[in-house]
């Protein structure tokens, strides 16, 4: 067992080591922008910089809209399919996990081929169009995990005794959805969200090829051109993915722990 | 008016994913058999491995696994493309499965102590969740040419690793990259089922006689198989189809297939907007082959599960 101590520390120093040394770098090598002494500078030009409140306000919205999307569409269908459509389960958790396999690269593609200013639906012919698509691209990659915790949530509450008791109290559909289902599962639907904030904050290939001035195309644009503000912004995206996830941890643990029952 | 109240709740999602999800794929894949004018063919499939395809737009080509020859330029094709982004999907999968896996192991059942265990896991949800762009930047500055483990290197054991033959911008430069974001992802995914196997089976094992290598190989490997063996396949797919970071890192000059897709989108650098279909088609066939593979090993794990 003394052996099997000795790996697992070598393990986890071995790990530990390969990826703490890409942070303290990046640190470090944010910090070079006045010679001879480590400053903040980068940081100070970084959020100085128009371009960058810019395109990062623009992403927050997209998320804000997106998570907004995300939301309108999973919780209905997960809380409908547990209620009354157990058996499409399979088939909507297929469909949920599809943007894991195609890549985002060729859905954006396929939008700008099927949404084109020709088209029937052409959603790229106007700018307020090609933002509500990116906003719908963004949901898409973020279905896997927004259904995923939708799901558990939905599997912590006794969702058929809530439904039979909101309707004898004469609620409507509308109602037991928004005050009834949805307050029940906030919290599983604030982790999603957190975590859909995290993907799409910095997102690139969709934002960069539907040309949106988004704060993913700014990163790329501002690595290509200068030397120490990328490492600047690194710090400051991990920053961003850690305080997502940290706020997740956080709600898990006002998330009830086990079902009510089995269902 | 049975059918509507009963379909209602889950039509906008159905919509959602048929309009936005389905059919621009579907669209994408009936395209890479058709020609302009609409007919069937499969010349775009062919296309694919046809060599000169992007004579206009790359002007060097990656050369052998590990080297790069500058100021020698060679014609790269599709086919090439595709090649590096398999090899670098496999290998970035591979490592960061089996790391992630070895990380895993040591935090669950190393006898490290709690505060470790949960650390990892936090780590790892944020580490598995920092890629694209920002994951570039800070790679470039640890190993690029003035990174700081590129620099400590060379001054404190004068071992330059660029004169050796690493580069950021190539193969195994691209691949130590995207690990950083596997191994996260295998840890958050395989602890569970780590956590899922059973004391009373490793004392079963030990009443019956078994070594420690026994108990592995015969008990925790077929356990944890079907999931490790998932991992690696949603790892592949993800290194598979992302483009920020390597596009971020190496801008145009490593010829992957993301990168390829990318720039034809952007500009119909192949003159044949029916062979960027074909493109498309020929990723999702890959990712779609690994899941197949999947599905049909993790049916025949089953069996012997039961």
């Amino acid at each position: 067992m003394k052996a099997g101590r000795f790996w697992a520390w070598f393990v986890f120093a071995l790990g530990a080591a390969y990826f703490f040394i890409p942070l303290i770098a990046t640190v470090e090598f944010s910090m070079r922008m006045r010679r001879g002494a480590y400053s903040f500078d980068a940081y100070k030009v970084v959020l100085g910089d128009a371009r960058f409140q810019a395109t990062f306000g623009y992403s927050v919205l997209a998320a804000v809209f997106t998570i907004i999307l995300g939301v309108l569409i999973v919780v209905p269908a997960a809380y409908w399919i547990r209620l009354r459509l157990p058996q499409l389960r399979p088939i909507v958790e297929f469909i949920t996990l599809l943007p894991l396999v195609i890549p985002a690269i060729v859905i954006v593609f396929g939008y700008i081929r099927m949404y084109g200013s020709n088209s029937p639906l052409p959603f790229l012919a106007t700018d307020t169009g090609t933002n509500a698509l990116l906003v719908i691209g963004y949901a898409t990659l973020s279905l896997p995990y927004m259904y995923r915790a939708v799901d558990t949530g939905l599997r912590t509450i006794d969702v058929r005794t809530l439904t039979e008791a909101a309707q004898i109290l004469g609620a409507g559909w509308g109602t037991i959805v928004t005050r009834v289902i949805l307050p029940n599962v906030l919290i599983a639907v604030l982790s999603g969200a957190f975590l859909t904030f995290a993907i799409v904050i910095g997102e690139f290939t969709m934002a960069s090829l539907l040309n949106r001035p988004a704060f993913g195309p700014y990163l790329q644009n501002i690595g290509a051109n200068r030397a120490y503000e990328p490492a600047a912004l690194a710090i400051i995206a991990f920053a961003i993915t850690w305080g997502c996830m940290s706020l997740i941890q956080i709600l898990s643990r006002f998330a009830p722990k086990s079902a009510n029952r089995p269902n | 008016m049975k059918l509507p109240t009963q379909w209602l709740g889950v039509a906008p999602f159905f919509i959602f994913a048929i309009m936005f999800l389905i059919l621009p794929t579907l669209y994408l894949m009936l395209g890479a058999f058709q020609n302009d004018a609409g007919q069937f063919t499969f010349n775009n499939i062919v296309g694919i491995f046809d060599p000169p395809n992007l004579k206009n737009y790359m002007q060097c080509q990656y050369d052998s696994w590990t080297s790069w020859v500058d100021g020698n330029c060679q014609l790269p094709s599709i086919l090439a493309a595709y090649w590096i982004s398999i090899k670098i999907s496999l290998a970035s999968s591979l490592i960061g499965a089996f790391a992630g896996l070895a990380i895993a192991i040591a935090i669950v059942r190393g006898g490290l102590p709690d505060w470790i265990r949960s650390a990892t896991l936090t780590f790892s949800g944020v580490a598995s969740n920092f890629a694209g762009v920002p994951l570039a930047f800070a790679f470039l500055a640890t190993l690029g040419r003035l990174g700081l483990a590129t620099v400590i290197l060379n001054t404190l054991f004068g071992l330059n690793i660029y004169a050796h033959g690493f580069n950021i911008l190539s193969f195994w430069g691209l691949t130590l990259t995207y690990v950083y974001f596997q191994i996260p992802l295998m840890v958050v995914i395989i602890v569970p089922a780590i956590d899922g196997l059973k004391k009373e089976w490793g004392e079963a094992a030990a009443t019956l006689g078994a070594t420690m290598s026994q108990y592995w190989r015969m008990v925790v490997i077929p356990v944890i198989w079907p999931s490790f063996l998932g991992t690696v396949i949603l790892l592949f797919a993800n290194a598979f189809g992302a483009i920020a970071t390597a596009y971020a890192l190496t801008g145009s000059s490593l010829n992957i297939i993301p990168i390829v897709l990318y720039a034809q989108i952007r500009g119909d650098v192949l003159h044949n907007a029916h062979l960027g279909y074909a493109i498309a088609f020929g990723m999702i066939l890959i990712t779609g082959l690994a899941n197949v593979f999947y599905i049909w090993f993790r049916t025949r794990s089953e069996r012997w599960l039961k």
